[in-house]
């Protein structure tokens, strides 16, 4: 008998009442919905920003016209040298185009570059795939395009977060975007820069992951503020 | 690195050590401060009782659910993550689980292992057996890292650096830090265990992690932390292993929202974590990073054995969150080493006997004035006084009949306090001798004991009244 | 535990039983005694069946259930009519609500019996406020008391709340709030005796927060949590003390300084 055999025998084995039904979680979340007011893009917008603000995360307003040159603005604020992007993604062109300085694809597999990764690499770019509202939470999954690294190693992380995919709750971004059909190897939810309290219980950033992070949040021209 | 002391001490030396942690004013003080911090800030995070106890009840709705099915769940999961080219492995005991994620890391010839946090991987002493093979396991968490470099186990199962102030881990890393000068400042201290740690993750052939859901529907594992040392540990090394207990796999994707909202909020009081870091497969061709191998060991460790029992079984709800540490006046007294397991404070009361047997733990079930902070704050209702005492009874009595024996049953069992026992029922039995009993103490005041075992360590004697209630009704009906 | 849910309160009885625990017979009859005087004020007839002994308790807390259902049965055929049964103690009062009908699961007509008796069982200070509905005249001076609301009180019968609001009625009583209030005290019946240093580290802490709000007396609900805490300040030979709640409620409503 293995293991697996052994663990499963014995779990078969235990007396079992009667079978629990399955939980109604849409129930749950459709009744917390129905006691709280209907949320409104406006007020999803402004509940996303105040959570990540708590977070410590930064959230800039941008255009869809020129968020790129937003982006090298805030990069040359920051004295940022060089900024990680994805290789081929949708937005490649639209950062060069813009002119930022220090443009470096994720173009190789890590093991050729985890030292420039890890040590020369100021910044990072990626996209999102949505935000949360209640919890001021960043939706990424990282693919080939877009690895995994890109939003952990570099002390600053850029998000691109379009307002027209911030949702309510996880629960219901999760729906939304229908999860359960299939998952990435990586799915993340990014809530503020890394952080630790392990030290006396006083906050801290930039324990393991970026010291940063910087929303580029896409809204319309009358949402800019 | 393998400078630990890799053992904990007995648990049968608990009381020596809870009297000397009570006696040690500092470590009391900075428990207290630290425990008042969590618990004000979950309750900060509870405004609604009423809506704190739907998500409760749904909460324990999915974990029971979970249980109710968790072979066929279990099997899924492994069905789930084979597909999606994880390595699924199982382990009846801590050694079992050691002797896997060993012989994984030899077939890669690590000499390097990073670690995220995982209780389970200290709870199997993993550390221990891969010191043995040659091999480091770097604890990459900064608490774990911290508490690792100074040879010590975690006090605490989120804060495991708890006990520690910041003059001393700043005087910990000028010694043990090669090229760390001596700084108070956390900011400059954190500092310096990320730029050791940047390093190690950069040359760790393997990255172990914990697990705090496994999602059967989708071969998801679920990653909960503030750090990102996990991040690390999962996508930088080329091999990525996660050991979990059987017990944290939930069915849907859908359950897991209401678990993590309710483990972040419960365990530091945050709405959420900055990471949470779901895995469902190794690195996909094309895809430039993250792991080329995965694993997952799945460990029972005597967690069948909580679950061969209805009531016992609801320990197995435990999401860790450790909440029921932070409430506990004991834990707060005592601290986590006093305990001498893994899991201190009441969760660690109720979940040790099953991991070590009633022999070495059976103390601990004791260790509780039953006063239901626990109980009362977990955010899964696990009923954990009821499980105290239930552990009590076993400890001290034969398995129930239709029971099978838990593992060191009846290791308390004693002649002399059976005899009590039995002693205290026949008189308050017997209304007649019980009165009997009152009238003679009473009109015996003066010849109190002195000295009545731990009642008078700091209390004056207990000493009878003039007359009972008794007496008194009575002598009313009289008038 | 947390089984705190609303309860529904009957009227007023014409009769009630005083069910007078252990510690009150042998300890402090005196709060016993005040709780009788406090329920007769109020036209309500008290009835002390002679034969009861113990809740069963201290043996079922400390995992000899065999023993605590022995003793709870001796104790289940004692309130035969349908009076409600007045306890003043949270954790005896919490045993026989909560824990009576468990001990009695596998036998159907015990289980029924107990059941029953557990859906008339009272906290008094529950009882004094929800079904009697007192309403007190302060007669003292001014005065600054505490209250230690024990853990049974507070998470098993949900009544913490009840001690409170019968001090609210004393006019010239200012309640102050001590530090983590809702902390146990450290007694926990047998786990006072099993862990002595933790037991007195807690009551310890509690003394002094208790002591810290400049009451002058604090105030309890269950005659174990003031005992354990009154015998630790004796112990430091301090002179503050605790009283139990039903004599100070009697004491300040113009009873005499309750009986000895």
């Amino acid at each position: 008998m293995s293991a697996r055999d052994n663990i499963l025998r014995r779990l078969r084995a235990a007396p079992q009442g009667e079978a629990p039904l399955a939980p109604d979680v849409p129930a749950f979340y459709a009744a917390v919905n129905a006691s709280a007011p209907p949320s409104t893009r406006a007020s999803r917008i402004e509940l996303f920003c105040e959570k990540m603000a708590f977070w410590r995360g930064e959230v800039v307003r941008v255009r869809r016209a020129n968020w790129p040159q937003e982006l090298r603005q805030i990069c040359v604020e920051k004295g940022v040298r060089s900024l990680l992007h994805g290789e081929a993604s949708v937005h490649a062109e639209a950062l060069k185009a813009a002119g930022i300085a220090g443009l470096k694809p994720y173009d190789r597999p890590l093991g050729e570059w985890k030292k420039e990764l890890f040590e020369d690499t100021d910044a990072g770019f990626t996209s999102t795939r949505g935000g949360i509202a209640e919890t001021g939470t960043l939706i990424v999954w990282p693919d080939a395009s877009e690895p995994r690294l890109m939003s952990l190693v570099p002390p600053i992380h850029f998000a691109l977060l379009d307002a027209d995919q911030l949702h309510d709750t996880l629960f219901d971004a999760m729906h939304a975007q229908r999860w359960s059909d299939g998952m990435p190897t990586n799915a993340l939810l990014v809530s503020g820069p890394s952080k630790t309290a392990d030290i006396q219980v006083t906050l801290a950033y930039g324990a393991h992951g970026p010291k940063e992070l910087v929303v580029l949040l896409l809204v319309n021209e009358e949402e800019m503020q | 690195m393998n400078s630990q002391p890799l053992d904990f001490v007995p648990a049968s030396e608990f009381k020596q050590r809870a009297a000397d942690a009570v006696a040690d004013d500092h470590l009391r003080k900075s428990f207290r401060g630290a425990m008042d911090f969590l618990i004000g800030k979950r309750a900060a995070q509870f405004p609604d009782a009423a809506a704190l106890e739907s998500q409760r009840s749904l909460a324990e709705h999915i974990r029971k659910y979970s249980l109710a099915r968790l072979p066929e769940l279990l099997e899924q999961l492994e069905r789930k993550l084979t597909d999606n080219g994880v390595q699924v492995h199982w382990a009846e005991t801590g050694e079992e689980a050691c002797a896997i994620i060993v012989g994984i890391a030899q077939r890669h010839s690590t000499k390097l292992m990073v670690k995220g946090k995982s209780m389970v991987s200290e709870e199997v002493e993993l550390n221990h057996a891969m010191a043995d093979a040659g091999i480091d396991a770097l604890e990459s968490d900064m608490g774990e890292y911290i508490v690792q470099l100074d040879g010590e186990k975690p006090s605490h199962i989120i804060m495991p650096a708890i006990h520690k102030t910041k003059q001393q881990i700043a005087r910990l890393f000028a010694d043990k830090v090669p090229g760390a000068g001596y700084t108070e400042s956390v900011d400059e201290l954190i500092g310096i265990g990320r730029a050791v740690l940047r390093e190690k993750f950069m040359s760790a052939e393997v990255g172990l992690s914990g697990v705090n859901f496994a999602v059967a529907e989708t071969g998801t594992l679920c990653l909960v932390e503030n750090e990102g040392n996990g991040r690390m540990c999962t996508t930088v090394p080329e091999v990525h292993i996660a050991i979990t207990g059987i017990e944290k796999v939930v069915d849907k994707l859908d359950h897991v929202p209401p678990l993590f909202g309710l483990l972040t909020r419960s365990a530091t009081g945050q709405a959420i974590t900055t990471y949470f870091n779901m895995i469902s497969g190794p690195r996909k061709p094309g895809e430039k990073d993250g792991p080329g191998e995965m694993h997952l060991v799945l460990v029972d460790n005597g967690r069948t054995q909580a679950y061969s029992d209805e009531q016992l079984r609801s320990t197995l709800q435990c999401i860790r969150c450790g909440a029921c540490m932070n409430h506990c006046p004991v834990y707060t007294r005592i601290g986590g080493h006093a305990y001498g397991t893994t899991y201190p404070g009441p969760i660690g009361e109720i979940i040790s006997p099953h991991m070590l047997g009633l022999n070495a733990t059976h103390v601990l079930p004791t260790a509780s004035s039953l006063c239901g902070a626990c109980g009362e704050v977990c955010p899964v209702r696990i009923p954990i006084p009821e499980l105290l005492v239930r552990l009590r009874e076993e400890a001290q009595h034969d398995a129930r009949p239709g029971h099978a024996p838990l593992r060191g049953q009846g290791a308390a069992k004693s002649r002399l306090v059976d005899a009590v026992w039995s002693g205290w029922a026949a008189l308050y039995t017997r209304p007649a001798l019980y009165r009997a009993f009152g009238w003679l103490a009473t009109r015996f005041r003066a010849l109190t004991p002195p000295m009545q075992g731990g009642w008078t360590v700091s209390r004056t004697p207990m000493k009878p009244a003039a007359r009972t209630l008794h007496e008194l009704m009575a002598a009313r009906r009289k008038r | 535990m947390n089984t705190t849910g609303s309860r529904h309160y009957p009227d007023k009885p014409a009769k009630v039983y005083l069910f007078g625990t252990c510690l009150i017979d042998m300890f402090c009859p005196e709060a016993g005694m005040n709780a009788v005087h406090l329920l007769e004020r109020e036209g309500i007839e008290v009835l002390f069946p002679a034969d009861q002994t113990c809740c069963g308790q201290p043996a079922h807390s400390s995992g000899f259930p065999e023993q605590a259902r022995a003793v709870a049965l001796a104790q289940l055929q004692l309130f035969p009519e349908p009076w409600p049964v007045i306890v003043p103690s949270g954790s005896c009062a919490g045993t026989m609500r909560h824990h009576y009908p468990e001990m009695f699961a596998d036998d159907a007509r015990l289980h029924a019996q107990a059941s029953a008796l557990a859906e008339r069982v009272f906290e008094l200070s529950e009882f004094l406020v929800q079904v009697a509905r007192v309403s007190l005249t302060d007669r003292g001076g001014p005065a600054r008391v505490a209250l230690h609301t024990s853990c049974a009180a507070r998470r098993e019968m949900g009544t913490h709340e009840h001690g409170r609001e019968l001090l609210a009625q004393l006019a010239a009583v200012e309640v102050v709030i001590h530090e983590h209030e809702s902390e146990c005290c450290g007694f926990g019946g047998t786990f006072s005796l099993k862990h002595p240093a933790i037991s007195s580290a807690m009551a310890g802490d509690k003394v002094d927060a208790l002591k810290e709000t400049g009451a002058e007396t604090f105030l309890s609900a269950d005659c174990g949590c003031m005992l354990s805490l009154n015998h630790t300040l004796q112990k430091r030979r301090d002179g503050f003390q605790g009283q139990h709640l039903a004599t100070f409620l009697w004491q300040r409503t113009g009873g005499e300084g309750g009986q000895r």
